[in-house]
């Protein structure tokens, strides 16, 4: 099973990403952001970061680049996507996931280990929950407030397609305590923390974020 | 060499953590009665050859799909004529 990371000027969390692929089982495969190829993956990651240096707006610089125009027309055709982060900001931009990514409410650059819960289980990386199963694993963003209208919130709630919620305080001002929401095959996920910073004890407070990795693999043999 | 200015700002309905911090900052510099900040951004495009219609319009495509984001943020074409009345 072989995952592409991708790689844009900024991405800070590709080897992260990768690492927790090789950690998850599969075979890590690094994507350039200037190159229109997919390398015949069967799942994309983008991960963390400051892509293009988040000029702009954040993500929406990335949402152009040439690899971007095969991850579209691939999520399309049913291509497992993971946006971390920044990569969440990206999916957004591109308009793979509804909504946008504002900066934090609290006005200030959240770093801590946050604790999850998630609310489905029924998508291509979260297969390896419980719905309802709560999780701690590293937030690390300024931009990170979820906003929507009502209308999509209501739909996102409705269709089941919110992923996760923080509990505790809210650290980022995110509409219904959102901290991921998926597409509507489930395929697409965008998350603003950080599962691949959770995979090994010696690096993260747990390793809660491996499911995220290991379930696109099941998925994957599922489909 | 004709100019095209671009406003971007936040709808009213997205909370504005930054004009919020400028607001605060602002009685603290003796500057009272501001009961509001919102901050947008400002992009000036130099253009070569003529304004046509068109290039009006391939502006303004510009703006939507890559200078501003519709779901948080709303924009006014200014071409240069009217940005410097």
């Amino acid at each position: 099973m072989r995952i592409g990371v991708v790689t844009f000027p900024g991405s800070l969390d590709d080897g992260d990403a990768r690492r927790a692929v090789r950690v998850a089982g599969a075979e890590p495969v690094a994507l350039w952001h200037g190159d229109a190829d997919l390398r015949g993956v069967d799942a994309v990651v983008l991960p963390g970061g400051f892509s293009y240096g988040d000029y702009l707006r954040c993500g929406a610089i990335a949402r152009f680049a040439p690899v971007m125009g095969e991850v579209v027309r691939a999520a399309g055709q049913g291509l497992p996507v993971l946006g971390i982060c920044n990569g969440f900001q990206i999916l957004c931009e591109a308009h793979l996931l509804p909504g946008a990514l504002i900066r934090n409410d609290v006005r200030r650059f959240v770093c801590k280990d946050q604790r999850l819960r998630i609310e489905s289980s029924a998508t291509a990386w979260t297969a390896g929950y419980s719905d309802g199963q709560e999780i701690v694993v590293p937030l690390k963003n300024g931009e990170g407030g979820f906003v929507a209208s009502d209308a999509v919130l209501d739909e996102l709630e409705g269709e089941g397609r919110v992923v996760a919620r923080y509990l505790g305080d809210n650290p980022n001002g995110s509409y219904r305590d959102i901290a991921g929401i998926a597409s509507a095959d489930g395929r697409v996920v965008g998350l603003m923390p950080h599962p691949e910073h959770a995979v090994e004890t010696l690096t993260g407070p747990s390793t809660d974020g491996l499911p995220f990795f290991t379930s696109v693999l099941t998925s994957l043999v599922a489909a | 060499m004709p100019r095209v200015v671009v406003d971007v700002m936040l709808k009213p309905e997205i909370l504005d953590p930054q004009g919020s911090a400028i607001a605060g900052a602002l009685p603290r510099l003796g500057f009272s009665g501001v009961t509001s900040v919102r901050q947008g951004k400002r992009f000036e495009l130099e253009l070569d050859g003529e304004l046509t219609a068109e290039r009006l319009a391939a502006v303004d495509e510009a703006a939507r799909t890559l200078l501003s984001n519709p779901v948080i943020e709303d924009y006014v074409v200014h071409t240069d004529a009217e940005a410097t009345a």
